[in-house]
Formats: structure tokens, sequence, C-alpha cells
């Protein structure tokens, strides 16, 4: 079981490093869109500081719709999630190596580079700090909410509307708690309770998100 | 022993089989033909379990191959007619990753072995997306050189190959009946299998 998780997560990390670029172009869009607000509004530190939080947490919300669908659509084509789907172990862990592999190619790049992103909008140090825990707790729902809507819209024409239009409310809270986080440390507040919530979410997703992916993988390949 | 009862498709508005019974002995190849469009592709999915039959049910050795799960996918090969190969990566490395999830490790020098057999020998380490379409199936197709499943569904898979390559794939077929395992194979082509016993379902439109 453990071996053919290794196998799917290297298999995806392969790939998207034979395909680089699609990965670069994420990163380069959540760096871009965080950039063009304090280039637009010009150096007013309180203002940009206060809208810090939402800003980042949007420009990532939307920088991982753009990775959501290839999770499953390339393997969709070339017929090899059909052979996922045949393989002798659970579902809920071949969607599982898949998810953990997207974050860590699409979104743990994204997590990284936001503190420095960040500093753009004068966010002190602790707040900085509190920024990238929020993200690093938050992007793998992302991944895991984002996996079933990518399952269910699989093979439809203009799926990638879809997805969005699906995906995107239920994102909103983990929007909430993660630009909260943020936020409360601006303010001078503790922003553990937000990261508590966080982390719960991260724990439900991780159990529910894989099997409902599964489901929906099922019926998108009937 | 592989059992299907009074198996029935809808696929959109269109009935495609109905009362299709039949079943499938150790040693037994069973060739599925039929025009295009009268379902062989749907049998072939509801057999290996990922389409569920409007009606009727399969049997492996007397069980449900839907309470089964897992324990029947290590029993099965699928080869569909989107072969399951990615682009991105060479054919040793397909080859590989097949195995691995399949859970069986393979070596590369046993994947390179596997591919030789196929005349694949030289361009193992070759992206599959300069491979040609027949050279991609061939690759696809050594899977079947390197598991030990007991029942192979192979779905069109001799379009795109030459006469070499089917004779090849006509050879493992009969070394796979001799050892007791079956084959299901949806194809327009003459097969010629002269181990084990064959039968053929025609499927009318």
């Amino acid at each position: 079981m453990i071996s053919m998780f290794r196998w799917i997560v290297v298999r995806d990390l392969t790939l998207a490093w034979r395909r680089r670029a699609d990965v670069l172009s994420t990163l380069f869009f959540f760096v871009i869109v965080v950039s063009l607000f304090p280039l637009g509004i010009g150096p007013e530190m309180r203002l940009l500081q206060s809208i810090a939080p939402g800003v980042v947490w949007v420009a990532a919300l939307l920088a991982s719709m753009l990775s959501l669908n290839r999770v499953f659509a390339n393997d969709y084509q070339d017929g090899t999630l059909e052979q996922l789907l045949l393989t002798p172990q659970p579902l809920y862990l071949v969607v599982m190596g898949k998810v953990l592999a997207q974050w860590l190619v699409s979104e743990v790049p994204l997590v990284l580079i936001a503190p420095l992103v960040g500093m753009q909008f004068g966010l002190d140090p602790k707040t900085l700090i509190v920024l990238f825990v929020s993200l690093l707790l938050g992007t793998p729902i992302l991944s895991f909410i984002g996996s079933i809507g990518a399952g269910l819209t699989l093979g439809l024409r203009g799926g990638g509307v879809l997805v969005a239009l699906l995906v995107l409310p239920l994102y909103i809270p983990v929007l909430i708690f993660g630009a909260g986080a943020v936020d409360s440390s601006i303010l001078g507040i503790d922003p553990m309770a937000n990261l508590y919530l966080l982390a719960a979410l991260l724990v439900l997703s991780v159990v529910f998100a894989p099997w409902a992916t599964a489901a929906a993988l099922r019926i998108s390949l009937e | 022993m592989l059992e299907a009862t009074k198996l029935g498709c809808i696929r959109g508005a269109r009935r495609l089989f109905r009362d299709l019974s039949f079943s499938l002995a150790p040693g037994t190849c069973m060739q599925v033909t039929g025009p295009n469009g009268c379902g062989k592709t749907s049998l072939l999915r509801i057999i290996c379990g990922l389409l569920a039959p409007e009606e009727g049910t399969v049997t492996w050795q007397g069980a449900s191959i839907y309470s089964m799960g897992e324990e029947y996918a290590q029993r099965l090969t699928y080869i569909g007619h989107r072969s399951g190969v990615k682009e991105d990566l060479t054919s040793v490395e397909n080859l590989r990753v097949a195995n691995g999830l399949a859970g069986f490790e393979l070596t590369t020098s046993d994947a390179r072995q596997a591919l030789a057999h196929f005349g694949l020998s030289g361009r193992e380490d070759l992206p599959s997306r300069f491979l040609s379409e027949g050279q991609r199936r061939r690759s696809a197709l050594a899977r079947l050189l390197t598991n030990e499943s007991s029942l192979w569904v192979l779905d069109e898979v001799l379009a795109s190959l030459d006469t070499a390559a089917i004779k090849i794939i006509e050879g493992l077929i009969e070394g796979h009946l001799t050892k007791g395992g079956m084959a299901i194979v949806a194809t327009h082509q003459e097969l010629r299998i002269s181990a084990g016993s064959f039968q053929r379902l025609e499927l009318a439109s």
C-alpha cells in the first residue's frame, strides 16, 4: 500500500518536473496578482496593511484554481486514470497520492514565496510568519476540496469555469480563517484561534475529501 | 472462473444489449466481435467493474466483483483503446509505474527485457510522445509480460499493430492460457490461438 502510494507521488512529481512551465505559470500568476495591488494603490502603508491578508489569500485561491484542472484531466485523456481506478488498492489512497503531489508541486512554492511578496504590503516579521503558517495549513485544504470539483467536472466541456463555480464557494471558510489569522496578527491580537480552526478544517478535508473525490471519479468515468 | 449473467447495458438513450450471459473457464480465450457501436467496449468495461451494468451481474469464482473490490482488481489486467501510456514518461518508466501501481515491483533491467521482447530495444529511454502509435501500443502491451494477473481484458489492442506484433500478442495469450489464465479480447481481426480453448461472442447491433 505504501509502495503504491509512493509510486503515484513519484510519478506525478516526475511528470510535473517534465512540464515545469505549467508549474511556474501558477507561481508567477500568484506573484504578479499580489504585486499589482501595492503598485496600483501606491505607498499608503495603513491601507496596504489592512488589505494585505485578503489580497494574498484571494490570490492564493485563484492560483490554486489554475492548477486544479490538471489534477485528473491529463490522466483521463490518456487512459491512465482508468488504470488507476483498477489498481488493487483503495481509490481513496490513489486520490490522496495525487492530491499530495498536486499540493507539493503547485501550492508549496506559493507558500514559500508568500512572505516575500507580503513584504510589499509593509507587514512586520511576526505577521509574515503568521501568513506563512496560515497558507501552509490552508493550501492543502484548497487542494483537497478542489480535487472534488476536478473529479466531478472531468470530461465536461468548459469544465474550467464550472470547477471555479463549484469550488470557490467551498473555499470561503478557508479564506475567512486564513485571512482572519493574518488580520488579527496585524491588529496585535493572538492569531492562534484562527489557525486552530484552519487546522481543524485541514483534518476534516483530509478525512472526507478523498472519499468524495473517489466517488466523483467513479461517476465521471462510467 | 468468470461468469456474467443476464447483463444489460443502456448508454444514453440506446439499449446496447440485454440478457447477455457467458462464462469463462480457466485456460479459455474469448473473442468479442461485432459492428462498431454495438457495445464491445461497454461490455469490457462492465467486466472490469468500471461501468455498472443496467441489469445482471458479473461474478468471479462465485463472488460478485462489486463486493470483491480491490481483490478483483488484483486478478485483472485491462488495456483499453486509450492505452494508458504517459507521453512525458519513457517506456521503461511507464512500464515500471504501471507495474508498481498494480503491486509488482519491476527492476529497470526487467522492464528493458520486456520492452525488448516487443521490439522496442533502443527506444526504451525515449519519452513516449516520440513513439509511433503502434510503438506506444507495444509499450502498453509489455505489461502483459510482466504481471501475474489471471484475467486479461484487451480492448481493440490489435489496432495499429503490425503482423509481427500481433504474432507476439497471440504467443503471449497462448502462454497465458496454458498457465490457466483467461483472456477476453475485443477485436475485428482474426485471432489465431492454438492453445487452450477458444470461444467467440458476437454482439449484434
